[in-house]
């Protein structure tokens, strides 16, 4: 997230000094982004260098920051491209599965179902500060709670199809050492005993 | 108060070879005002319990008791006032009659309970103002998004002060917004007295419980209840 293309968005509604622009951020992402005062001057002192914002003077001696044309590209460019997805290739979670499989210390399915509880607690605990936020119509808190609750859902989905996976594995592990079915092909792994309900 | 006990229930299917257990000593008791929403994998047993809480299928050990009462030692008739009086369902989809408009859905139960018909849609007609509906009171369903004949279909679940709302995937067909609104309303409902069990498979949506179960072949493997305090996550002050 950039946050001195987020000063180059409130710049474009018109020159702000310096304070200003730190409390409209603030405002603007729900205080979920705080900032402080120094990372502003910093950012708009590199907007200045690269000619994306110009300064003036106020009468009170305050410098007061204006966008150029330069700058209003910039903020173009920013909204034209896609944000890029954060990828973490090691997932602890998927690591400690598979030494749960191999490990006589515990069993699998109990770890998952303690993930699985660790993750609907979490959801509740954002479900419900996403149902203060809607009362409070905190759009950016909002925003970023949806976030989190979908995030959950996807650890929650995932691990109901590691479950799946980890019981196919198993079944075909009980299943070696058996006669291959005549025709020699191996038999298809035991779909997950289903009980009508 | 509690308004729903499940007592040491199972159920089994069949006998011999054809034996399934489908719940298997499964407890689980409802409060007053309590939301639990019921979650597991197909095959479960969640219908099969949602069935016995709703007294449309009988345990075979255990009990199940509403309002104190075991369903098991009611005759008939007593069963069929009780359900009637003091459960509503609310299911998947095809909760509406096609014929009736909105709030002569909602009427329906009432006037079945012997209210005079002006009586009932006046009833009907507060209630779906209650919940935000009266704007389409005297739709057909058929008029109606997917959203909004749900939330009619659960006013209809509530006439006549029901304490105890049983849904089944209510949200099953419903973009997110729409299923958002549907669980607003059940989580209302038990603000306003009601205890509710919902049967879903979308953890969002079980997340509006105040307490989630989750079953496995037929047994409970389970329970989450939110954190009293932040431990998630913390707003940045």
């Amino acid at each position: 997230m950039s946050v001195r293309h987020s000063l180059l968005v409130l710049l474009d509604a018109g020159p702000m000094h310096g304070y200003g622009l730190k409390t409209e951020f603030e405002a603007a992402t729900g205080d979920v982004w705080p900032l402080n005062v120094g990372q502003v001057y910093t950012t708009l002192a590199r907007l200045e260098r690269d000619g994306l914002v110009s300064t003036e003077t106020d009468a009170d001696g305050q410098k007061i920051y204006a966008i150029t044309d330069a700058g209003r590209g910039e903020v173009r460019r920013w909204f034209e491209t896609p944000v890029a997805r954060e990828v973490v290739p090691r997932q602890e979670l998927a690591i400690k599965l598979v030494f749960a499989m191999r490990s006589a210390a515990t069993d699998v399915a109990d770890v998952l179902q303690r993930q699985r509880v660790a993750t609907m607690r979490s959801l509740q605990e954002v479900t419900r500060l996403k149902a203060d936020a809607e009362a409070d119509g905190d759009l950016a808190w909002l925003l970023m709670l949806d976030a989190l609750v979908f995030q959950a859902e996807a650890e929650a989905r995932w691990l109901d199809l590691c479950e799946a996976r980890l019981a196919r594995k198993s079944g075909e592990r009980q299943d070696r050492g058996t006669p291959l079915p005549r025709g020699g092909a191996a038999a298809p792994p035991l779909p997950i005993t289903r009980r009508s309900s | 108060m509690t308004i729903l006990e499940i007592d040491r229930a199972g159920r089994v299917f069949g006998s011999g070879e054809a034996r399934v257990v489908a719940l298997d000593d499964v407890s689980l008791c409802v409060e007053r005002g309590e939301f639990v929403a019921i979650m597991g994998p197909s095959g479960s047993g969640k219908s099969t319990l949602l069935h016995l809480a709703g007294g449309l299928d009988r345990p075979t050990s255990g009990r199940v008791l509403l309002n104190g009462r075991d369903l098991a030692g009611m005759s008939a008739a007593d069963l069929s006032l009780a359900l009637r009086r003091e459960i509503g369902f609310v299911f998947q989809g095809l909760n509406l009659l096609p014929t009736l408009s909105a709030a002569e859905n909602v009427a329906l139960p009432l006037e079945l309970d012997g209210a005079r018909p002006r009586a009932a849609m006046s009833a009907a007609r507060s209630l779906l103002d209650s919940v935000g509906l009266g704007a389409v009171a005297d739709r057909f369903p058929s008029r109606l998004s997917g959203g909004e004949q749900q939330r009619v279909a659960i006013a209809r679940a509530v006439t006549g002060g029901r304490t105890l709302l049983l849904a089944d995937e209510p949200t099953g067909a419903l973009d997110t917004v729409s299923g958002e609104a549907v669980m607003g309303l059940l989580r209302r409902q038990c603000a306003a007295g009601c205890a509710v069990v919902l049967i879903t498979h979308d953890m969002r949506h079980a997340a509006w419980a105040d307490r989630v179960v989750f079953l496995r072949d037929g047994r409970v493997t389970g329970e989450a209840a939110p954190p009293a305090g932040p431990e998630f996550l913390l707003r940045p002050a």
